[in-house]
C-alpha cells in the first residue's frame, strides 16, 4: 500500500473477491479512491481511460480466478495500444497454487504474451520491490500493462517496509536518446526531397511530443497525417493537416502517402490497416522512422533512416539541428506538393448528404461545434470509431481515447469513466455504436453512483455497422447475424440506472438533443436513430493498396 | 524486408534462472508459428543466470523480428545470433545399437573412428556415447542406422563464440 502511495497512485479501479479481501481491508485505510465497477473488464478499460486521460499509470485490482480472466481483452487492448497500466489480480494461496483450487488460475501464463511484463508474487519480502518494478515498467521506455498476481498468503503476511531506492533491472533499459550518427542522415534526407510528408502516431502522444512535432512540421512545411492512435498530436484545423491515413483514411493523406518522395514517422508501428498492402505503402518514399521500440522499426517496412529514440527528445534534436541550418529552398521546392495535396483535398473531401433521416456523420459533428472541439471523445469500435476519428476535429493531444490495435468492442464507455474520475471538470463523450454499448452497459452503475456526468451518444442503426458494411460491399449484401433489432429502449434503460435518455429521430432534433443532453450534469444517453445503411467511407478494402479507395 | 529465404539459425541468450522465462522466450516462437527444432538450458557461473541456446528454422526477417522480441523481454539480459560468425558448437547424442553379434565389432570400430564411447551394454543393445558438431553426429547416425537403432537422444547444440585470434 506504501509503495503504490508512493508512486502516486490516486484511483484504484477495482472488483473485491475472496482472494483480495486482504487487499481491500487495508485499502479503504489509506488515502487512495476505490471505485466499484460493475464488471472487471470495465475495470481495466477505465483504469486506461484513466491512464490516456491522465498520462499517469492507471490501477485496477479484481481478485483471483474469473476475475483475473475478465480482464484479459482489456489488458491486450492496452497492450497493443501501449497504455502504462498496473493489473493486481489475487491469487489463491501459494500451497495451493497448481491444485486446481476453486477460483484459481494461471493469470500470469494466460497473460504472458498480452502484457510488457507480468510477476507472480512468491514471498512478501519481494512484493514491495516486485510493485515498484511494476510502475516503472508500466511506464517508462514503450509503456505497456503490467500485471502482478499475488497469492492470498503473500498478501496476509507482514514485513517492515524499507524504501527502495534503485531498482535491479539489469536487462531493461528503454533507448530514450536518439543515437547522434543517424539524425545527420534524416536532415540530410530531409533538405533533399521535394515532396515531404510526416506521419504521426500514438508514440507522439504517449511522449508529449506534439509541441515539437508542430514546430518540426512547420519549419519545413510538411503536411502531417495521423493514424487512429495520433490523432490529437497535431491540430486537426491547422492548414498542413491532412488527417487521418489508412482504411478509412481521408483521401489526401492516403493519396500523399503514395506519392510523397520522403515520409518522416513518429511513434508508428505501420500497422496493416495503416499501410494497406506492404507494396503499396508509400513506395517512392525514402522513409525516416522514429520509435522507442526497436521491435517497430523495419518490422513491416523497409526504413531509409531507423531512429531508436523517445518521440519528443528525437524531434526536438532534429530542430535544434535544423535551426542551423537554411531551410528557405525546402519550403520553395515543395510548393507545388502543397498546391497538389490542396487540389486533393477540394476534389474528394469527406462528404455525406443530410437527408430525411438523421446520418450519424451529422451528429459527430454537430457534437464537435457544440463542443466546441474541446471534449475528451472515447469510442467505441466500429463504425462509430471511424465517424468520431473522421468528423471530430481534435486540436489537443488526450483528447481522443480509443481501442485502435485490438479494437475492443465495450471499450468506450468505462473508459470514458475512466477518463472522467481524471479529469472532473472536462466534458466526456463516448461515441458509441447500439451494439457495442452493449457490451458494458452495467457500469451504468458505476456513473451513476459516483455521479459521473459521463455522455453517451449512440449513433443507433440497428446494426453491428462495420460487419455489415463489410457485408454489403464483400458479400453481396447478405447480412448474416449483424441485425440488432432486439436492443433495449436506451431512454428507459438509463432512467432505469438512475441516469437520463434522450432521443432523436429526426434531423432537427440532433441539435436540440445534443444542447440539452450536454448541459444537464449528469450521466446522459442520447439516443440517435440514424441512417441504417450508411457506410464508412472512404474505405480500402482489405489487402488493397491504400489509394484504391472506395469513395461512395 | 519479406522473404529473404530461410536458414537455419543458433541463437544463445543469457537469461534470469527464474521460473517462466523459458516460456516467454519459447512463447515469441510458437506465437509465429515457429518451430524450435533443439532448446539446451542450464546454469552458468552465476547462479541467478541461465544460458540458453536455441536453433531454429525460418523465414530470415522474421527470425530477426523474434530476436528483437527476445532483446525486449525484461527477462532475457542479452542476445546473440551465431548465424553466419565464428563460434564452438557441440552437442552430445546416446544412440541405442542393435547389437547382433556379427556386428558388434563394426560397431566398436566405428564408435572408435568417432571417438564414441560405449557407456551401456546390454544382451541385444550396446548404447553409445558420442559428443560432437551436428555433422558428426548425423554422420554416426547415418552409418548405424541400418544396424537397427532402437532409441536415441540428443541435447540439441550449445555454442560459445570464438574468442578473436
Amino acid at each position: 500500500m506504501q509503495v503504490l502511495e508512493e508512486e502516486g497512485v490516486e484511483v484504484v479501479f477495482g472488483y473485491p473477491g475472496g482472494a483480495v479481501l486482504d487487499i481491500y481491508d487495508e485499502l479503504v485505510k489509506t488515502s487512495i479512491r476505490h471505485i466499484l465497477v460493475r464488471h472487471e473488464q470495465g475495470a481495466v478499460h477505465a483504469a486506461d481511460g484513466y491512464a490516456r486521460a491522465s498520462g499517469k499509470v492507471g490501477v485496477c485490482l479484481v481478485t483471483s480466478g474469473p476475475g483475473a480472466t475478465n480482464t484479459v481483452s482489456g489488458i491486450a487492448s492496452a497492450f497493443m495500444d501501449s497504455i502504462p497500466m498496473v493489473v493486481l489480480t489475487g491469487q489463491v494461496p501459494t500451497q495451493l497454487i497448481g491444485n486446481d483450487a476453486f477460483q484459481e488460475v494461471d493469470i500470469v501464463g494466460i497473460t504472458r504474451p498480452c502484457t510488457k511484463h507480468n510477476y507472480l508474487v512468491k514471498s512478501v519480502e519481494s512484493l514491495a520491490p516486485i510493485l515498484k518494478e511494476a510502475f516503472y515498467i508500466a511506464r517508462s521506455g514503450r509503456p505497456g500493462p503490467v500485471l502482478v498476481d499475488l497469492p492470498k498468503d503473500v498478501v496476509q503476511g507482514s514485513v517492515t517496509y524499507k524504501p527502495i531506492k534503485e531498482l535491479n533491472l539489469k536487462s531493461y533499459n528503454p533507448t530514450y536518446e536518439p543515437n547522434i550518427k543517424q539524425l545527420p542522415k534524416a536532415i540530410k534526407l530531409i533538405k533533399e526531397c521535394r515532396r515531404p510528408m510526416v506521419l504521426t502516431g500514438g508514440g507522439v502522444i504517449l511522449s508529449r511530443a506534439s509541441e515539437e512535432l508542430r514546430t518540426f512540421a512547420r519549419k519545413i512545411d510538411a503536411p502531417v497525417a495521423s493514424t487512429l492512435m495520433g490523432l490529437g498530436g497535431y491540430p486537426g484545423t491547422d492548414p498542413l493537416w491532412l488527417g487521418m491515413i489508412g482504411m478509412h483514411g481521408t483521401y489526401r493523406a492516403n493519396m500523399s502517402s503514395y506519392e510523397c518522395d520522403l515520409l518522416i514517422a513518429a511513434g508508428v508501428r505501420f500497422d496493416d490497416r495503416v499501410t494497406g498492402k506492404i507494396e503499396g505503402f508509400a513506395p517512392k518514399a525514402k522513409i525516416i522512422h522514429i520509435d522507442i521500440d526497436p521491435t517497430s522499426i523495419r518490422k513491416n517496412i523497409p526504413v531509409t533512416v531507423p531512429i531508436v529514440g523517445d518521440c519528443r527528445i528525437t524531434l526536438r534534436k532534429l530542430n535544434q539541428l535544423m535551426d542551423k541550418e537554411d531551410l528557405a529552398g525546402i519550403k520553395a521546392v515543395t510548393r507545388p506538393w502543397l498546391r497538389q495535396i490542396e487540389k486533393w483535398k477540394a476534389t474528394k473531401p469527406l462528404n455525406y448528404v443530410q437527408g430525411e433521416t438523421i446520418k450519424p456523420q451529422f451528429v459527430v459533428e454537430k457534437l464537435c461545434e457544440l463542443s466546441r472541439g474541446e471534449a475528451i471523445i472515447t469510442t467505441e469500435v466500429g463504425q462509430n470509431q471511424m465517424w468520431a476519428a473522421q468528423y471530430f476535429h481534435f486540436d489537443r493531444p488526450n483528447g481522443f481515447i480509443t481501442s485502435g490495435g485490438l479494437g475492443c468492442m465495450g471499450f468506450g464507455f468505462p473508459a470514458a469513466i475512466g477518463a472522467q474520475i481524471a479529469c472532473p471538470d472536462r466534458l466526456v463523450v463516448d461515441i458509441a455504436g447500439d451494439g457495442s454499448i452493449q457490451m458494458n452497459i452495467q457500469e451504468m452503475a458505476t456513473a451513476v453512483q459516483y455521479e459521473l456526468p459521463v455522455k453517451i451518444v449512440i449513433l443507433n442503426n440497428h446494426y453491428l455497422g462495420m460487419v455489415r458494411q463489410f457485408q454489403e460491399l464483400f458479400y453481396d449484401r447478405r447480412y448474416a447475424c449483424t441485425g440488432m433489432d432486439h436492443a433495449p429502449d436506451f431512454v428507459k434503460l438509463a432512467e432505469a440506472y438512475g441516469a437520463v435518455g434522450l432521443r432523436a429521430t429526426r434531423p432537427e432534433e440532433v441539435e436540440p438533443v445534443l444542447k440539452k443532453g450536454l448541459s444537464i450534469p449528469r450521466t446522459v444517453i442520447m439516443d440517435f436513430h440514424v441512417e441504417r445503411e450508411e457506410c464508412v467511407y472512404p474505405m480500402v478494402p482489405s489487402g488493397k493498396t491504400i489509394t484504391e479507395m472506395l469513395l461512395t | 524486408m519479406t522473404n529473404n529465404g530461410t536458414k537455419r539459425n543458433i541463437l544463445s541468450m543469457l537469461v534470469d534462472n527464474q521460473p517462466g522465462v523459458l516460456s516467454r522466450v519459447a512463447g515469441l516462437f510458437s506465437g509465429r508459428g515457429f518451430n524450435i527444432d533443439s532448446l539446451c538450458v542450464s546454469e552458468t557461473v552465476d547462479p541467478l543466470v541461465s544460458r540458453i541456446t536455441l536453433v531454429a528454422v525460418g523465414d530470415m526477417s522474421i527470425l530477426e523480428q523474434i530476436k528483437k522480441q527476445l532483446n525486449k523481454l525484461i527477462n532475457v539480459i542479452k542476445v546473440w545470433d551465431f548465424t553466419d560468425t565464428e563460434f564452438v558448437q557441440r552437442e552430445t547424442a546416446l544412440f541405442k545399437v542393435r547389437a547382433k553379434p556379427e556386428n558388434r565389432a563394426e560397431i566398436l570400430r566405428m564408435a572408435d573412428i568417432f571417438h564414441a564411447t560405449v557407456v551401456d551394454v546390454g544382451a541385444e543393445y550396446y548404447t553409445l556415447e558420442v559428443t560432437g558438431d551436428e555433422g558428426k553426429i548425423s554422420a554416426l547416425l547415418k552409418l548405424l542406422k541400418p544396424l537397427g537403432i532402437k532409441e536415441i537422444a540428443r541435447t540439441g547444440p550449445v555454442a560459445l563464440a570464438r574468442e578473436k585470434k
